[in-house]
């Protein structure tokens, strides 16, 4: 009983500590004034103001355009990279898996900086990376998620997928149809798992974005960092919320679609 | 068309673009690091790390992520032992719970914190109730590491949750059928097996934490910086990127032997490890 009582008030605590930065944005969204102290009211301008402030909405749709078109890549990439790596032989497969490694462990700062130099020399060359854009970004982005989908996609392929491929060879399908109709069905939740780690992570990136955007271009996070000194606009608050809660319905939906399909 | 041909076919993209985008900027950095102004190459860049300002930058760093990385040892353990033991088979919730503040803006979340922390901020009002004396941390090294780990703590929850799921109960009922008492199976069972999962946590708290620029920035009021913020500013402030590539390339090398280190400690199955 009391062991219970313990666990539940240690549990209460961390979820508390994990939310209550949350529950403040969410105060702060609907506070008349732009203290982000005190409380001065409740109102909802914040919320009428956010699409009519040209720098929101400009880094709203870069991070969102960003976020999924470079999950919708890397899937792509990294899903044909982790059919391609399981089928290698393991000396080659252990260089694949090192450098797959290095963006995931190294710090974001370097990848960031390296990026960076990068592009800049490239762009002596090729005129394409001449100025750092939202191009780059998207680049930087494909980069450090590719390695997330192959994480997720190669311990799917491990399984019985190879069999499967090779019967459905033996049966006639093509290599295509046979990748198409049985290896891809089999692999798929590895493939949308990460998908939504890919769609995380870019999200949440600041760092590397802050070295690789071009002049002019901002996401969320490099808006607010750029905002931290003479403090907030409040709409970047009613802009969170609504966000917040969008995704949170969606996995409510989503949660609540699967588990109805899996009555075990 | 043989199979072997096809193989590199399908794995042409990736290998163009991890050439193109991880080993190619790695290499510049290497570049740049040895080399001055004139392209000729100095160890000089490198060596600067080792200066006292750079390495006070390095050394703070290296406290305040370690610091908490072992504060969120110590909070995550008993969180990933109450959800293993819980038999709702509620897996997922798990996942979810720590993964959803990560859908809203980071830095906002760390931002917010200060709201809380502030000389007249929300905890200081409710200890001003309660009669009890009021904290002081805005702009210290403890807001730094609130900051580390409130924003690093799941990274922690669940990889430690991960190898505790993979403990069978068969093994904990084992120890406790010849005698173990259930601090011994704590100390002889679970904490061992859990070991690749922390290591994989400390990894993934430590490295991140160590080389932050945005909370030392806003938790620390511009008046800490750490390494993160150093490189930052060579590269973004002073320009200086020979400078500023050097001292990557150091903290680059510390990383990678940092890992090689804990290495050695994880799963031999480690494509399993992700979160």
């Amino acid at each position: 009983m009391l062991r219970k009582i313990l666990k539940n008030t240690y549990l209460s605590l961390i979820l508390l500590f994990t939310y209550v930065p949350i529950l403040v944005m969410v105060v702060l969204s609907f506070n008349a004034s732009k203290s982000r102290v005190n409380f001065t009211g409740f109102s909802l301008k914040w919320y009428q103001q956010m699409f009519s402030d040209r720098n929101i909405v400009s880094a709203l749709q870069n991070t969102i355009a960003i976020a999924l078109l470079s999950s919708i890549i890397a899937v792509i990439i990294g899903t044909m990279a982790a059919v391609a790596i399981s089928n290698m032989s393991r000396r080659k497969r252990t260089i694949y898996m090192s450098i797959t490694n290095i963006p995931m462990l190294n710090a974001d700062v370097a990848t960031g900086i390296s990026l960076m130099l990068c592009f800049i020399i490239l762009g002596k060359a090729i005129p394409f990376f001449s100025t750092l854009s939202f191009w780059t970004v998207l680049i930087t982005h494909i980069t450090f998620n590719i390695p997330y989908v192959i994480l997720s996609v190669l311990p799917k392929l491990r399984g019985a997928s190879q069999l499967e491929y090779q019967a459905a060879r033996d049966l006639g399908a093509t290599s295509s149809q046979a990748f198409f109709k049985v290896v891809l069905p089999e692999i798929m939740p590895g493939v949308v798992s990460g998908f939504m780690l890919a769609v995380t992570m870019s999200l949440d990136d600041f760092i590397i974005t802050h070295f690789t955007r071009g002049a002019g271009i901002n996401t969320i996070s490099t808006l607010v960092y750029a905002q931290v000194k003479r403090g907030l606009n409040p709409s970047l608050y009613a802009l969170s919320t609504l966000m917040f809660v969008i995704v949170l319905i969606i996995l409510l939906v989503t949660n609540f679609v699967s588990n109805r399909d899996e009555v075990d | 068309m043989n199979s072997k041909l096809r193989n590199k076919l399908v794995a042409a993209p990736y290998s163009i673009w991890m050439t193109g985008f991880i080993i190619i900027p790695l290499i510049f950095v290497v570049y740049y690091g040895l080399t001055n102004d004139a392209n000729a190459f100095t160890l000089d860049n490198v060596i600067s790390f080792f200066n006292p300002i750079h390495l006070k930058s390095f050394m703070q760093a290296f406290k305040l992520a370690f610091i908490s990385t072992l504060i969120c040892i110590v909070l995550a353990f008993p969180i990933a032992l109450i959800f293993r033991n819980s038999k709702t088979k509620k897996s997922s919730f798990v996942v979810y719970v720590f993964i959803l503040p990560m859908w809203m803006n980071g830095l906002l979340r760390i931002y917010a914190w200060l709201t809380l922390i502030e000389k007249k901020g929300v905890i200081n009002l409710l200890l001003t109730a309660l009669g009890l004396p009021n904290i002081n941390i805005v702009n210290t090294e403890t807001a730094i590491i609130l900051g580390m780990v409130y924003d690093f703590l799941p990274f922690m929850i669940l990889p430690l949750y991960n190898a505790l799921m993979k403990i069978k109960d068969d093994t904990l009922n084992g120890a406790r059928d010849l005698g173990a008492n259930e601090l011994q199976v704590f100390t002889r069972v679970i904490f061992p097996l859990s070991i690749p999962g922390m290591v994989s946590g400390i990894t993934m708290v430590f490295i991140p934490a160590l080389t932050t620029v945005a909370i030392s920035y806003m938790l620390g009021g511009g008046l800490f910086l750490l390494i993160g913020n150093v490189i930052e500013q060579e590269f973004l402030t002073t320009a200086n990127w020979h400078l500023g590539s050097g001292l990557s390339l150091v903290l680059i090398i510390f990383i990678f032997i940092v890992m090689g280190i804990t290495n050695k400690f994880t799963d031999k199955d480690e494509e399993n490890n992700l979160i």
